[in-house]
């Protein structure tokens, strides 16, 4: 029930078999994993979304019930997976969280500044309280919206669409974005996931360009982060990448976040899609 | 107005199993926002749990349970189509009561 003292009982389950191998740690995170699964938080993100999805908000007083996702107007039930692709309308390879910027502008009547307005949902963990989005205790429309509208994809196969110029052009973009290194420390995606048995203290890193990796990791964002106590969707998970490589900050929705997101899609291609998940 | 409460309760046996996720923020007064202030303390104080009028569970909580807490406990006495009520009280006075009913597993 309480969290922390599960995670000291894994801890102390732990302790004995430090002398042992990596693999048993990784063992243990998992099974740690799996007790939480069952109360996953994320549920409650789910809900709250599913009502946002139906609730007219807005200048235009209007659900987002006709918001095409890329299956056609209104469908949710699958359309997670085959994102990011190119849409007609709006001219540009797009993923959950800008079309649904799109949505808002165009079905709610929100402008585009508000759409984009704290996109990811409040903490107070000291840790990121640099992000601009976010304030203590404050909740985010579109972390809630990204949360149901992942859950609609759950179990199926991770299926973007590379077929586009515009589409091909984001993966060709995602990938040098991947391999670009910069910055104070001359990071890049690249650096950390880019060669197997990477960890950052106990967490072991998916070599992106590895499609079981790949898979993994793209299949189980969104994700309900136990040590923020909130829902992360993919958009901030990218942005908190760019920040922890001391980068310049990610713009939410821009072409270099679903470029990026567009590469690492199609990496994964072919996995099953399991989130919203819940990590450590 | 808090979000409702997920609760699934299913037979297990002869027992009733209950598992319930409560959207919470149980801020536990210590931490500070961004400009330095302290953030009020605001937690679940009380759970209630009744099966047909009878209290079968009730527990006094506190600051150190996690945000959004998860609940998970059994009892007897319960059958399919009875409903199971759960309750809760926070140190702000505010409360949230939701019902489920108790169903068989499908396997």
């Amino acid at each position: 029930m309480r969290i922390d003292r599960v995670l000291a009982g894994v801890l102390a389950a732990m302790l004995p078999c430090f002398a042992q191998a990596q693999q048993d740690t990784q063992k243990e995170i998992e099974r740690y994993r799996q007790l939480l699964q069952d109360g996953n938080p994320a549920e409650l993100y789910e809900a709250r979304g599913e009502e946002l999805w139906k609730t007219p908000r807005g200048p235009k007083n209007t659900s987002l019930e006709r918001c095409d996702l890329g299956l056609g107007p209104g469908v949710v039930k699958g359309a997670y997976v085959r994102l990011p692709r190119y849409f007609a309308d709006t001219e540009r390879v797009q993923d959950a969280e800008s079309r649904l910027v799109t949505c808002m502008v165009a079905l709610q009547g929100f402008t585009l500044e508000e759409a984009k307005r704290n996109p990811f949902s409040g903490t107070g963990v000291p840790m990121i309280t640099t992000d601009p989005f976010s304030g203590v205790g404050q909740r985010s429309v579109m972390t809630d919206l990204v949360a149901w509208i992942a859950s609609q994809s759950r179990g199926m196969t991770i299926a973007p669409s590379v077929s586009h110029p515009k589409e091909r052009l984001a993966y060709q973009a995602g990938e040098k974005l991947f391999y670009y290194r910069a910055g104070p420390y001359d990071f890049g995606c690249v650096t950390c996931h880019g060669e197997e048995g990477k960890r950052i203290r106990l967490q072991n890193l998916p070599k992106m360009t590895n499609a079981k990796d790949a898979q993994r990791a793209f299949g189980t964002w969104p994700g309900y982060r136990v040590s923020e106590g909130e829902l992360r969707s993919m958009q901030w998970r990218m942005w908190e990448c760019f920040r922890q490589m001391r980068f310049p900050e990610l713009e939410f929705a821009s072409d270099a976040s679903i470029a990026l997101i567009t590469y690492l899609a199609k990496k994964a291609e072919g996995g099953t899609f399991d989130a919203p998940a819940i990590k450590r | 107005m808090a979000d409702p409460m997920r609760i699934r309760a299913s037979m297990t046996g002869d027992k009733v199993e209950v598992k319930v996720l409560m959207a919470h923020e149980m801020e536990t007064g210590l931490r500070k926002d961004a400009s330095g202030n302290a953030i009020p303390a605001h937690f679940i104080r009380n759970v209630t749990v009744t099966h047909g009028g009878k209290t079968v569970l009730s527990a006094q909580w506190g600051t150190s349970v996690s945000r959004n807490p998860f609940l998970h406990f059994r009892f007897n006495g319960g059958k399919p189509g009875e409903k199971v009520r759960i309750t809760w009280l926070d140190n702000k006075g505010e409360k949230r009561t939701d019902e489920a009913i108790i169903v068989v597993p499908q396997t």
